[in-house]
């Protein structure tokens, strides 16, 4: 029903960029050079004025009448939800939603029935009111701007500025996810250190949230505080991406080195896209890869060895993830290596030195904060991946720096807490947020020392 | 100066530069120097054997699934069986069990009929039902109807099960004592004895040996039917009597000379496979009867998922990652465009524009699964917005794609040179006609370029999509935009899960067809670059 409004506030607005155009050649007679604007800048304002403010209008209801129909809900059956914690008042609206508007439903009974009838009709009011609203700002916004347009009224300049302040609105979405990334992840891990001290969380040994509710001789809904210790999945993180980039740190670097000073033209050919096309391949093909031949493969070699290899080692997971990360490396140590400048290659072939002894001693002193910074960044690459532990590595909390034992990662352990969770007030759900959090702390604070680095300790060759 | 130069017998001076501890010098300093320059060979190569064994195996797991195993049967749909006027509800599958029944009139205990139906895909009965409602003409005839097999009966005939094994002549006469039920079959030598030994027979007294299910499977075929020999013993005079158990019935119990009889043997053991001696003895015959036809896996490619394996398709996948993929593009394209506009072209330098700078580099440098949680806690418990629904997928989907819009916009922009813009202010054109009608329709290739680079990566995302709930069971295919739905890398990411090998195959096919959209995005990208790029 809406899209119908907002394909008609569309048309008008056609409409109305039409009549302004004419309107504005009509009032000089045709003679367009009289006018400030062109005849094409008046039919944009009276378009902008006719549909952008009735379109706003749609936009503020479409993200406000969910909540207030909610609400409305919740108040008019306060009286049958009044024994329900919030989950249930939430499932119960959700499953009156449901009803009303077409949808999975958990189950029906006569209230939920009622709620739907009364959340159709509620539906049914609210949709009337913002057509109303909609169309009478529109003849509203169309009456005002239609008697502007005049030769001398400076059409153009509204225009611009009406685009301008668009453009400026869409580069602070940038900053509006940022805000909405951290008021998110702040609030609900506020929530969650309300029910867990947060020292508790930082510094405990111990992580099995899944069986928070199970007992361990506390009574019903009381919160265990002692099994929401991260350290484990810190330690369990810590190994996995070590080892990815004893896997890619050396061949990235050694793949940069080789692509940017020896290999030649019809090498770089190849070679390039190789490395592209591996950077290119989703993360959850790499899971699987991981899961089905690698981690097999390791286990079936260790078995050989006598060694006893989890089916979900760290190795395994921190193997690929290092393939993974191999293109991303090589590529920021391209960027760094190119960059060192070529007089001081030749000032040292000049001394007599050989190649690798030029880049050993000369370019790679000369690249080593890129380097550094890009091998931070490829850290906090790591630390974020999710398909591939969430697919190959473990999901016990083991304290163990064993690589060939299970280990869990924060990634994997924020995806086991909330997938399949329709609930989001428990204190299990709650620390995933918590471990978001620390998550983007953490990769944000490496993102900011890498460039720091660079910047600071960067040699200024020109 | 004597020092470095001195003169040895002959006369000729040599330098430190040139005598043989510089030659020892020099020779390791350049064998350094390969070591270096092959080590650097080897990383690279390393990567390429890395690509080329991921492909690899994806590749050579997909193939199988893309082909499928159909079984002919003739059909009885006469009205005395199916009655035109009571479609609804009409046990199709039933129809499908008796011609399979017909096929076997050997199997008449309840267990074994059971047995035989599950050779056959539960989903087969609505399919007929499906072609039946297409084609109302099949009332009424018997018609001869492809009917999908069950998964393992299907990675059987693919040879994917077991190891089939290969029939060989036995070089030596077998007697038979009966034609059906548990019979003894009397082998002329005894190379029988060894040859059991070898395929894991259980030693018993008196060189008596057993072939328990931890055993190969040694089946003989003679007269026409096949006995599965279950244990052996030296008879009179050089002589091997084995009991066997009659799979299929003999038509005689007349002996069989020497190479009449053939021996298979089927290494894997029948506790370990997923499909007993019984089924591949069927299978075998349906196949060699030609009532097998192994057919394009259109199952795989049109229709939703399923639970059991032969009957699971991409297709509700692969529409709801079209519908998130519409709404991403329609997201993310106008705001990241516009968002690069300003700050290549408008935006002053101030403490503003410098924190929108900042910002979107770290936006683009945020984990994925962060902005999972950012979709969670505010398009579905703060918005209300409905569950597994491609226009939430995709709003998150444009949020973590817009830093990669915005960059590589800011760069195209960045690249049309000022001469431009400055020939049209200079003819009177204002910022923003300069801007709109020459320097973004100069900067639109490589926009593109990097658009389709940014919905490639997002296309292939997962971990977000897990967190709003797009990893739901879902068979109907989403008809628009609110719709459950799963994406093609949820898709394969729960099929990785499921423990049948049938979804391993159909995993790697969904894996082969989300790299076929990277490679033709990637493509169309890399002719927009060659086509349209312009060097000033």
């Amino acid at each position: 029903m809406v899209g119908y409004l907002v394909l008609l506030l569309l048309a008008l607005a056609a409409a109305a960029w039409w009549l302004g155009r004419s309107r504005a050649v009509a009032s000089v007679n045709g003679e367009v050079a009289r006018l400030h604007s062109l005849p094409g800048q008046h039919g944009m304002f009276l378009a902008l004025f006719t549909a952008g403010p009735a379109l706003l209008a749609v936009i503020i209801w479409a993200m406000a009448t969910p909540g207030i129909e909610s609400s409305i809900i919740a108040n008019r059956f306060a009286a049958e939800l009044s024994g329900m914690g919030v989950p249930q008042v939430e499932a119960f609206i959700r499953d009156a939603r449901a009803i009303a508007f077409g949808g999975v439903v958990g189950f029906t009974d006569a209230t939920k029935e009622a709620a739907a009838a009364a959340y159709r009709s509620i539906h049914a009011t609210s949709l009337w009111i913002i057509w109303i609203v909609a169309l009478a700002l529109a003849a509203a916004g169309f009456f005002w701007a239609y008697g502007r347009i005049a030769p001398a009224y400076r059409a153009r300049h509204v225009v611009e500025r009406i685009l301008r302040a668009f453009l400026i609105l869409c580069s602070v979405v940038a900053i509006l996810t940022t805000i909405g990334i951290v008021l998110s992840l702040i609030f609900e891990s506020l929530r969650f250190f309300q029910q867990v001290p947060f020292y508790k969380f930082l510094f405990g040994t111990h992580w099995s949230p899944q069986s928070a509710f199970t007992g361990a001789g506390t009574e019903a809904g009381a919160v265990n505080e002692d099994i929401f210790g991260a350290v484990p999945l810190f330690a369990g993180t810590l190994l996995i991406t070590f080892i990815a980039m004893l896997v890619a740190a050396p061949i990235g670097l050694m793949a940069a080195i080789y692509l940017s000073d020896y290999a030649s033209k019809s090498v770089r050919a190849v070679a390039k896209p190789v490395l592209e096309i591996l950077a290119g391949i989703p993360t959850v093909v790499y899971g699987f890869f991981a899961a089905l031949t690698v981690a097999p493969f390791f286990r079936g070699m260790g078995e050989s060895l006598g060694l006893d290899v989890a089916s979900e080692s760290a190795l395994a997971a921190g193997v690929v993830m290092g393939i993974m990360i191999i293109p991303f490396v090589s590529s920021l140590s391209d960027d760094v290596i190119n960059a060192v400048p070529q007089s001081l290659r030749d000032g040292s072939a000049g001394l007599g030195a050989t190649k690798s002894e030029t880049i050993r001693k000369v370019v790679l002193p000369a690249a080593l904060p890129g380097i550094v910074s890009a091998m931070l960044l490829a850290v906090s690459r790591a630390i974020g991946e999710t398909m591939i532990v969430v697919m190959a590595a473990g999901l016990a909390a083991n304290l163990t720096a064993n690589p060939l034992e299970a280990v869990t990662t924060v990634t994997v352990q924020i995806v086991t807490l909330l997938v399949g969770d329709q609930e989001f007030d428990s204190a299990k759900t709650l620390a995933a947020f918590a471990l978001g959090l620390v998550l983007f702390c953490i990769t944000l604070a490496l993102n900011i020392v890498a460039l720091r680095v660079v910047q600071k300790y960067r040699e200024q060759y020109d | 100066m004597t020092d470095a130069i001195s003169t040895l017998g002959g006369g000729r001076p040599v330098s430190i530069h040139t005598d043989d501890a510089a030659k020892a010098r020099l020779k390791t300093r350049y064998a350094a120097e390969m070591r270096f320059k092959w080590l650097g060979a080897g990383a690279v190569a390393l990567a390429g054997f890395f690509l080329v064994l991921l492909l690899s195996t994806v590749v050579t797991q997909a193939w199988p699934a893309l082909r499928m195993n159909y079984l002919m049967l003739p059909l009885d749909l006469s009205a005395a069986k199916v009655d035109p006027a009571k479609l609804d509800g009409f046990d199709f599958q039933g129809v499908i069990n008796d011609a399979l029944a017909a096929e076997f009139p050997d199997v008449t205990s309840r267990q074994d009929r059971r047995l035989l139906r599950g050779l056959i895909s539960t989903g087969a009965g609505t399919f007929l039902r499906k072609d039946i409602a297409e084609d109302p003409g099949m009332l009424g005839t018997t018609v001869d109807y492809a009917v999908p097999l069950d998964d393992f009966a299907d990675l059987y005939l693919k040879g994917l099960l077991a190891d089939v094994g290969t029939d060989e002549a036995i070089a030596t006469t077998v007697t038979p004592s009966g034609t059906t039920g548990d019979i003894e079959l009397t082998f002329g030598d005894d190379a029988m004895l060894a040859l059991a030994r070898g395929h894991g027979a259980t030693e018993g007294e008196n060189g008596a040996l057993t072939l328990t299910s931890g055993a190969a499977s040694l089946l003989v075929a003679l007269n026409g039917g096949t006995v599965k020999l279950t244990a052996l013993a030296p008879g009179d005079g050089g002589t091997v009597v084995a009991k066997g158990l009659v799979i299929e019935a003999l038509d005689s119990n007349a002996p069989a000379a020497t190479g009449q009889a053939a021996l298979r043997v089927i290494d894997t053991p029948e506790s370990s496979r997923k499909i007993s001696d019984k089924e591949i003895v069927w299978l075998d015959r349906l196949q060699s009867e030609g009532l097998t036809e192994s057919r394009f896996n259109s199952i795989f490619f049109f229709t939703g998922a399923s639970r059991e394996p032969e009957l699971a398709g991409v297709w509700g996948a692969v529409v709801g990652s079209f519908l998130t993929m519409i709404v991403t593009l329609a997201i993310a394209f106008p705001i990241g465009v516009s968002a690069a506009i300003y700050l290549e072209e408008f935006a002053p330098k101030n403490r503003l524009t410098t924190i929108i700078e900042v910002n979107i580099n770290n936006l683009a440098a945020v984990p994925s699964i962060v902005f999972g949680l950012l979709g969670l806690a505010v398009f579905l418990n703060f918005f209300g917005l409905p569950r597994s629904a491609p226009v939430v997928g995709g709003m998150v989907l444009a949020l973590m794609t817009l830093p990669i819009i915005i960059i590589a916009s800011r760069a195209s922009l960045r690249a049309v040179p000022p001469s431009i813009r400055e020939a049209a202010l200079g003819i009177g054109a204002s910022k923003v006609q300069t801007v709109f009608h020459h320097v973004l329709p100069l900067a639109m290739p490589g926009i593109m370029t990097g658009t389709i680079l940014g919905m490639a990566h997002a296309l292939g995302e997962t971990a977000p999509l897990l967190m709003i709930g797009m990893v739901a069971f879902i068979v109907d295919i989403p008809g628009g935009f609110t719709d459950p739905a799963t994406i093609l890398p949820v898709q394969i990411f729960m099929w990785a899960d499921f423990p049948e090998p049938g979804f391993q195959q159909k995993t790697s096919a969904a894996i082969l067809i989300l790299l076929a959209f990277l490679v033709i995005m990637n493509a169309i990208a890399v002719i927009l670059r060659k086509r349209f790029e312009r060097r000033w």
